[in-house]
């Protein structure tokens, strides 16, 4: 086992990272580089909890190996705040109590992130329908739907 | 466990056949991924193929297109012009997963793995695709419905892996359709499943079909009946009778939590006819 050198851009920042060929990204983005938004749920890309974007692309930061981030542009929960200001997807989380334990959020606003930058009006069943990979065990999803709507309303005024 | 990133498919290939353990190829990386993680396989050089020109690419080529290994659903389903040749495979490939697994995930992949219900691929062995492998000896070009011989078995010998799919032209008038049963609307492995595509004569007859089957037998088949069955016809009642029989005379599916041998040799047949009939429209045809 031979440790791998990898420079990447996360969240515009140009970073540096030695990592094992096995190591996941996600293990590589909480454990190396300190982001821990992304959450490990089940590892294995059904729950979406790590959910970061890979040039652009929304993808699950477990089914992808560190060494792969080489050269790549990575986009996490981190990058989302300007500042102080929230984006707009994060204070419709917190105005419409779109959430509860939290361990599902950032992916779900990675996600409805990556969704509202290409399509700015989603309908209810498209938005439902891209957030499918994205488990939330609490909300029981209604409040997600509502709050991603209201975001993307204040985006589309903006 | 070594991490290769060739930058053509000879190094590959030579890496590949030269090493002497557990070899895994990494395109999308959302079964081999998974597989590391549970532990169900432990390799000893991992060549990733998304630095091999032309894997990550979708060229026009003979009025068809060929489409890189590594090329991911998200990226194929964002393609106009495949989209419009051949909808019925855009559509199987885009049912794989989620938006993050569709991020990734590749139709190459999905073959490779050699599941029976595997959703990119009845369409693909309807299309009449082919896949184009590489290996040491060089490269040869293999049917889709000849890569899988068992669940999780394919026909690639060591060293060998795919590097495109080739998705031919197609005469006017033709269409296909992907329709599989899942028990509920997203995220889930196919219980059965049906490709049909077809070509019509100016008088909406059918003039050519292939029809392909998945999740009922070992591997995703063609059924070659089927498509016999409607062949010379307008799709009328009778005909699309015929082609449900033909299809579930060919499955030999098991029994699992998922569905019965009975239930899933019956919901084939139905999902031939129905998917017989979006292709029939979507190649001009009217009823």
């Amino acid at each position: 086992m031979k440790n791998i050198h990898v420079a990447t851009t996360v969240n515009g920042d140009a970073v540096e990272f030695v990592c094992a060929p096995e190591d996941s990204l996600l293990d590589v983005l909480r454990g190396k580089l300190g982001l821990t938004g992304a959450k490990e749920g089940c590892g294995t890309g059904d729950c979406g909890a790590c959910s970061v974007t890979l040039d652009g692309r929304l993808v699950c930061a477990c089914l992808v190996l560190g060494v792969e981030a080489e050269g790549a542009e990575i986009g996490t929960v981190e990058g989302m705040a300007q500042a102080d200001a929230l984006h707009p997807l994060q204070q419709a989380f917190i105005d419409h109590a779109a959430l509860q334990c939290g361990i599902c959020t950032p992916g779900i606003l990675v996600a409805a992130k990556a969704l509202l930058d290409h399509n700015p009006d989603p309908t209810d069943t498209e938005l439902r329908y891209w957030l499918a990979g994205n488990l939330c065990r609490c909300t029981g999803y209604d409040k997600i739907i509502a709050a991603v709507q209201d975001a993307a309303k204040v985006m589309r005024a903006a | 466990m070594r991490y290769f990133k060739p930058g053509t498919a000879a190094e590959a290939a030579v890496a590949l056949a030269a090493e002497a353990g557990v070899t895994r190829i990494l395109a999308g990386g959302t079964d081999v991924l998974v597989q590391l993680k549970a532990g169900m396989v432990e390799p000893d050089l991992i060549v990733d193929i998304k630095g091999i020109d032309g894997l990550r690419s979708i060229v026009a080529e003979a009025g068809g297109f060929r489409i890189g290994a590594a090329v991911s659903g998200a990226e194929l389903g964002a393609h106009a012009g495949v989209k419009a040749l051949w909808p019925g495979v855009v559509e199987g490939a885009e049912l794989i997963g989620s938006t993050q697994v569709q991020g990734r995930a590749s139709m190459a992949g999905n073959l490779c793995n050699g599941s029976p219900a595997a959703d990119s691929v009845p369409g693909l062995v309807a299309a009449g695709a082919v896949a184009r492998i590489a290996g040491p000896q060089g490269s040869r070009d293999l049917p889709v419905e000849d890569v899988p011989v068992g669940p999780g078995k394919i026909a690639l010998t060591k060293g060998e892996f795919i590097t495109s799919i080739f998705l031919p032209s197609r005469p006017e008038r033709s269409g296909d359709c992907y329709l599989r049963f899942i028990p509920r609307t997203e995220m889930d492995i196919a219980v059965a499943a049906a490709a049909v595509s077809l070509t019509l004569d100016s008088a909406g007859k059918v003039t050519a079909a292939r029809v392909a089957i998945g999740a009922v037998a070992p591997t995703v088949r063609l059924v070659p009946e089927a498509a016999a069955a409607i062949i010379g016809t307008a799709l009328d009642d009778a005909t699309l009778a015929t082609l449900a029989a033909a299809v579930s005379a060919a499955c030999a599916p098991i029994t699992d939590k998922r569905g019965t041998i009975e239930f899933r040799t019956h919901v084939a047949g139905v999902l031939a006819k129905r998917a017989a009939v979006i292709a029939f429209a979507r190649a001009g045809g009217r009823k």
